[in-house]
């Protein structure tokens, strides 16, 4: 297979993911849609009124980490339910057999995940123009962490899927792991509101870091060195990428 | 110099994590352009073989050529040689017969319109274009196994390899998969061909491998294999009887039940003396057959034989 065999080879997968999300649009669209509309309406227009953070208003401020929230959320589960789903219903085979290389498996997954972020983050954006004016002050930054952010959250739903035995195994993460992770991560509060040790602690978090280089972008205001942010997503993305290319080469969970 | 091979199988074993071993060292030949049978019961091991060659199953040991490319160095160039039909369903059932071809073409970089015409081309080959935009799921059992022979022809491979193709499938649609896969072969794509229907493996198959508790007990032509076969079986119809059945040289004699004895005896054993010494005993015969399916007879007494051995 030569470079332009790859390409549509890689075409096909991203081709096939983008519809399937557009086919159950009403469980890969509509559900984030509602549920942030809901937080704006609750947190931002009924209890945030006269809350301010870092002289932003309560509804500016939770914009960018809701929005991230739904991007990281829906670039996990929509890669790890498709790819689950593909071995589930073994119709991953159709690929293991072919002479496809596993890092185009794992690009084309990535991407259609990482469309899936985009266009729920992109609803979600939309959606808050109904309640505040949102700006966007670093375009090139927003861009930058919101793709990084749904690179190394498809990767770990991938890495999720390969293990995977039973369905409950990719809804335990986002449930468990990833939920409390993102609510912990700065969406409804700067960390530097919190006391000592959880200020701390809350370093560990990597939600963290791209909650708050997404709301550098939008806001221009973050709790965490910039540079930092982004080498946490960097590295998460190479990490995490090493991991799924390994588990795909060796065919954890794939091959018998 | 001989041509490659369209598959050489050397010394392939594999161990499952269960710690079966379905797989003890196989070692199989077969040349470009064969109709080649691989028979065996259930559990034998072939769809471990058909996994290992397809890269869906990871081998223990050995390796495996495919027109020269080995499938563990150069996995690519031999996958690109290699159909698959396997013995599971393995398409996704909410895609319709047409975007599971063109998908599965687009997976060997095979481009759109080019896939597109072949999907229509092998689809309508297989009788399936009229369900062409139908959910997979939807579909009668027949149909779904054509589905995955009109898949499996999409890279236009230059070896078939089709794994009980023909199980739980209907004698008509049986027949019509057949014609096809006889057709593709004399157009000149090497087939491999597992069954549990031993007289289409004696029908369709030049050369035959037997393959049982993972290692090959026998493999040579479909000719040599049935010349091996000097014993007959026949199948006697009596009038009512419970005469102790005579004990004639030669042959086995045994009691079905009041109605049926079976003879078996060699192929060139006169059958005067097995009458007269019936009539003797007061039994006639109303009528006599054949015992069906040579192949089948041979087949079980392969594997029997295999098992004393093993038992030794
Ligand atoms: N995925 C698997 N894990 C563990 N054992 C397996 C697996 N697949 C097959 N086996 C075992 O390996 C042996 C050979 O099976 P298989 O290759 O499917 O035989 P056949 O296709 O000839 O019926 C059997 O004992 C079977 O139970
Ligand atoms: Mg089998």
């Amino acid at each position: 297979m030569n470079a332009s065999n790859h390409l549509v080879a890689l075409g096909t997968i991203v081709r096939r993911e983008v519809s399937r999300i557009m086919r159950i649009w009403s469980q890969t669209l509509l559900p984030p849609a509602i549920t942030m509309t809901l937080y704006f309406v609750v947190f931002g227009s009924l209890l945030g009124k006269n809350i301010k953070i870092h002289e932003h208003s309560y509804i500016d401020y939770i914009v960018p980490g809701l929005i991230m929230m739904s991007v990281i959320q829906n670039a996990y589960g929509n890669i790890s339910s498709s790819f689950f789903g593909a071995k589930f219903g073994r119709y991953v085979e159709e690929m293991l057999v072919s002479p496809m290389p596993s890092w185009v498996i794992l690009t084309g997954y990535v991407a259609g995940a990482v469309v899936r972020g985009l266009i729920v983050g992109a609803i979600v954006l939309g959606l808050s123009y109904f309640f505040t004016h949102t700006r966007i002050a670093h375009p090139f930054a927003t861009l930058a962490a919101v793709l990084l952010a749904a690179v190394v959250f498809a990767l770990a739903g991938f890495v999720n899927a390969v293990y995977a035995k039973k369905f409950d195994d990719v809804a335990i993460v986002p449930t468990f792991v990833l939920t409390p992770l993102t609510y912990l991560g700065g969406v409804f509060y700067s960390v530097e509101m919190l006391p000592q040790p959880w200020h701390t602690v809350s370093m560990a978090n990597p939600i963290l870091y791209m909650v708050n280089a997404f709301r550098y972008g939008l806001l221009g205001t973050s709790d965490v060195n910039l540079w930092l942010a982004f080498g946490v997503m960097v590295a998460a993305t190479v990490i995490l990428g090493a991991v799924a290319m390994r588990l795909l080469h060796r065919g954890v969970g794939l091959r018998a | 110099m001989s041509p490659v091979p369209a598959l050489e199988v050397d010394q392939l074993t594999k161990t499952y994590a269960s710690g079966v071993q379905a797989l003890k060292g196989v070692s199989l030949t077969v040349q470009p352009g064969d109709f080649f049978a691989l028979l065996g019961p259930n559990g034998a091991g072939k769809s471990t073989l058909i996994g290992i060659l397809s890269s869906l199953v990871n081998a223990s040991g050995g390796d495996a050529r495919v027109f020269g490319h080995s499938i563990h160095r150069e996995r690519r160039a031999a996958m690109q040689m290699i159909g698959l039909v396997p013995q599971e369903l393995n398409f996704n059932i909410f895609e319709t017969p047409f975007q599971i071809c063109v998908n599965s073409a687009g997976f060997y970089g095979i481009a759109r319109d080019v896939a597109m015409q072949r999907a229509e081309k092998y689809l309508r080959e297989l009788s399936l274009w009229e369900k062409m935009d139908a959910p997979a799921r939807t579909l009668s059992g027949g149909m779904k196994r054509r589905l995955m022979i009109a898949r499996a022809m999409m890279n236009e491979p230059r070896l078939l390899i089709l794994d009980e193709p023909t199980a739980g499938v209907d004698i008509e649609i049986r027949r019509a998969m057949w014609r096809f896969v006889s057709e593709i072969n004399r157009a000149g794509t090497t087939v491999i061909l597992t069954t549990h229907y031993l007289e289409e493996a004696e029908q369709l198959c030049r050369n035959i491998a037997i393959i049982d508790k993972g290692t090959i007990i026998e493999n040579t032509s479909m000719k040599h294999l049935l010349g091996k076969l000097d014993v007959e079986t026949f199948v006697l119809d009596v009038t009512a009887n419970d005469a102790a059945l005579p004990d004639v040289p030669g042959v086995r004699i045994v009691r079905l039940d009041e109605h049926t004895l079976e003879a078996e005896m060699s192929r060139t054993h006169d059958l005067n003396s097995l009458f007269a010494a019936l009539s003797a005993r007061g039994i006639t015969v109303t009528s006599m057959r054949n015992k069906a399916n040579r192949l089948e007879e041979l087949f079980v007494r392969l594997v029997e034989s295999n098992a004393g051995v093993a038992a030794a």
